[in-house]
C-alpha cells in the first residue's frame, strides 16, 4: 500500500512537471523535461557514477568522524568538570560562526581534495551530535540516579549502567538530524573548490548550461541522501530496540509509571 | 562503598541490645525554601517491624525517608543512624527500560560490578517467581502493566537483601485490588527486615504497620504511635481496622486544615 502511495505520487510529480514544459514551451537549458533528465541519466551513468562515489565517501567519511567527534565531546562534557568549564563555552560560541562561511578556509587549508569536503561535512555533524547525546547524558530520570546511589553504585558505574543507556535515544535523534544535514556539508565543500563529486558535476554543468546533467547529478544526490537516512534510521532502531514504538517522541526515555 | 555519605552514620554498636532501633533520626533539621520543614524532630525504627508513616501532601514524608535512605543533605544537627545498608523503593517503578525484568531485579549486582554467579541468578528467578512473574525473565518493561512493573521493583528491592528496607508510596499509582495483592506479598516478603513504608492511604498504614505514625504540621511533627491490633496482613474489611481507619481520616483532614 505504501509502496503504491510512493509510486502514484512520483508520477503524479513527473507527469506535473512535464505538463509544465510543455505548457509553457520553456528552453531546455532552462528547465529540462523528465524525459531529458532520464536520458541523461542512462547516458551519463558511468559519469554520475563516478562523481557519485566520491560525494558518498565524503559523506560517510564525514558522518563516521563528525558522530564519533561529537559522541567523545559529549562524554567528556559529562565526565568531567574542567571539561564543561572550559568547552562548553567554546562550542557555545563557535556556533556563531556560520560553518558554510568556513568552506573557503577549509579548502585554502586542506585543498580541492577530500579532505576539505570531510572537514566540512564533519563540523557540520558534530554539534547536533554532541548536543543531543550530551542533553541526553544530562537528563537522566533522577529516580534512576537516587537507586543507583542506595544500591552502592560508584560514578563510574552509573555513566555506564545508567546515564549512557537512558542517553541512547537522545544520541540516535543527533545522528538522525546528522544523516539528513551530512550531504549538505559534502557538496557546499564541492562548490567551493573540488574536482570531483556531484557538486563539482552540478557546478560543472551549470556553467555550460547542461542543465539536464545537473538535474541528473541533483536526482543522484536526493536518492543517496534518501538511502543513508534510511540505513542510518535503522540502525538508529537496532540500537534502541526497546523504543521501538516510540522513536519520534522527544522525552521518551522518562519511564514514569502512571 | 555500600552507604550513600551523607550524614554522620554512627557505627554500628553492639548488636546484642534488643531494645536499639534498627534505624533512627534524631533531632532532624531541614528548611525548604527558609520555611522549617523539620525542627528536633526523632525518629525510631525498631528493629524487624513495619513502621508506616502517614500524612498530608508536603509535610515532609518523603524528604524523612530520604534522609534516613542518604538521597538527602540533612542540617547540622541532624543525626541519621543505621545499623545497616538500605534498600529503597519508590513510588515510581524506577525500571531501567533497555534491560529485560531478569537484569533489572540483578541491578545492583550489575552496579556494584559483582559477578553474576548462577547462585545469584537463581534467587533473582525464585524472587520473581514469588512475585508471580515466572516466565516473563526476558520481556522488557515496556511489555508489562503498572502492576506487574511494581511487582519487579519489589522483586529487586528484595533482591538488595537489605536488612532496612525503605519504601516512598510503593503502591500508590495501582488499583484497588492489585494493591491490595502486592501488599500481602510484600508483608510475606518483608518479614524479619526492618521497614518504613511512607504512603498517604490510611487503610494501607493500618494492614501493614506494626506502629502508624502520622506527620503533620510546621515544622513537621510525629503522632504518637499507633499500634494496629492482629497479625499482618490485617483483613481489609476488620472492624476494628476500619475505626482506626476513621480516626486516621479525621486526625489527617484536621492537620490538612
Amino acid at each position: 500500500m505504501r509502496a503504491v502511495r510512493l509510486a502514484v505520487t512520483a508520477i503524479g510529480l513527473i507527469a506535473a512537471w512535464q505538463a509544465l514544459v510543455w505548457a509553457t514551451g520553456v528552453p531546455r537549458f532552462i528547465l529540462p523535461g523528465p524525459d531529458l533528465v532520464a536520458a541523461r541519466l542512462w547516458t551519463d551513468a558511468a559519469l554520475l557514477a563516478h562523481h557519485a562515489m566520491y560525494t558518498g565517501l565524503e559523506i560517510v567519511l564525514g558522518l563516521i568522524l563528525g558522530v564519533v567527534l561529537g559522541a567523545s565531546a559529549a562524554l567528556a562534557l559529562t565526565g568531567s568538570g574542567a571539561a564543561r568549564r572550559w568547552l562548553l563555552p567554546v562550542l557555545v560560541v563557535s556556533q556563531a560562526v556560520p560553518v558554510f562561511a568556513l568552506a573557503p578556509l577549509l579548502v585554502l587549508w586542506l585543498g580541492y581534495g577530500l579532505a576539505s569536503k570531510v572537514a566540512m561535512a564533519t563540523l557540520i555533524i558534530f554539534f547536533p551530535v554532541a548536543t543531543a547525546f550530551y542533553d541526553g547524558l544530562r537528563r537522566t530520570e533522577p529516580g534512576w540516579l537516587d537507586l543507583a546511589r542506595t544500591m552502592g553504585a560508584s560514578p563510574a558505574a552509573v555513566l555506564r549502567h545508567v546515564r549512557l543507556p537512558a542517553a541512547l535515544p537522545a544520541f540516535a535523534s543527533g545522528v538522525r538530524v546528522a544523516a539528513a544535514v551530512a550531504p549538505i556539508g559534502a557538496v557546499v565543500g564541492e562548490w567551493v573548490g573540488a574536482s570531483a563529486g556531484l557538486g563539482y558535476l552540478m557546478l560543472h554543468a551549470n556553467g555550460r548550461l547542461q542543465t539536464d546533467l545537473m538535474f541528473a547529478a541533483l536526482f543522484v544526490l536526493a536518492v543517496m541522501a534518501l538511502a543513508l537516512w534510511a540505513l542510518v534510521d535503522r540502525l538508529c532502531r537496532a540500537l534502541v530496540p526497546w523504543q521501538s514504538d516510540t522513536v519520534h517522541s522527544e522525552d521518551a526515555p522518562k519511564e514514569v509509571s502512571r | 562503598m555500600q552507604d550513600a555519605p551523607a550524614a554522620p552514620v554512627a557505627a554500628a554498636p553492639d548488636e546484642f541490645m534488643p531494645a536499639r532501633p534498627a534505624a533512627a533520626i534524631r533531632g532532624a533539621r531541614l528548611r525548604f525554601g527558609g520555611t522549617p520543614l523539620f525542627d528536633g524532630l526523632d525518629l525510631d525504627l525498631p528493629a524487624g517491624t513495619v513502621t508506616c508513616l502517614l500524612g498530608p501532601s508536603g509535610v515532609g514524608k518523603t524528604t524523612l525517608l530520604r534522609l534516613l535512605a542518604g538521597l538527602a543533605e540533612p542540617e547540622p544537627p541532624t543525626l541519621v543512624e543505621r545499623t545497616g545498608p538500605v534498600a529503597w523503593m519508590a513510588q515510581q517503578d524506577l525500571l531501567m527500560s533497555w534491560l529485560g525484568v531478569l537484569d533489572n531485579v540483578l541491578l545492583g549486582a550489575r552496579l556494584r560490578g559483582e559477578p553474576r554467579t548462577p547462585a545469584l541468578v537463581e534467587r533473582a528467578r525464585g524472587l520473581l517467581a514469588r512475585v508471580g512473574l515466572a516466565g516473563r525473565e526476558g520481556d522488557r518493561p515496556a511489555a508489562l502493566s503498572g502492576g506487574m512493573r511494581q511487582r519487579v521493583a519489589l522483586a529487586r528491592t528484595l533482591m538488595e537483601d537489605r536488612p532496612i528496607v525503605l519504601m516512598d508510596e510503593p503502591f500508590s499509582g495501582l488499583d484497588a485490588i492489585t494493591r491490595l495483592r502486592l501488599q500481602d506479598l510484600a508483608v510475606e516478603l518483608l518479614a524479619g527486615r526492618t521497614v518504613l513504608l511512607v504512603t498517604h492511604d490510611p487503610l494501607e498504614a493500618l494492614r501493614l504497620g506494626d506502629r502508624v505514625l502520622v506527620l503533620t504540621g510546621s515544622p513537621a511533627r510525629l503522632s504518637a504511635p499507633l499500634e494496629p491490633p492482629g497479625a499482618k496482613p490485617r483483613a481489609p474489611d476488620d472492624p476494628a481496622l476500619l475505626g482506626l481507619q476513621g480516626r486516621l481520616l479525621r486526625a489527617l483532614a484536621e492537620a490538612a486544615a
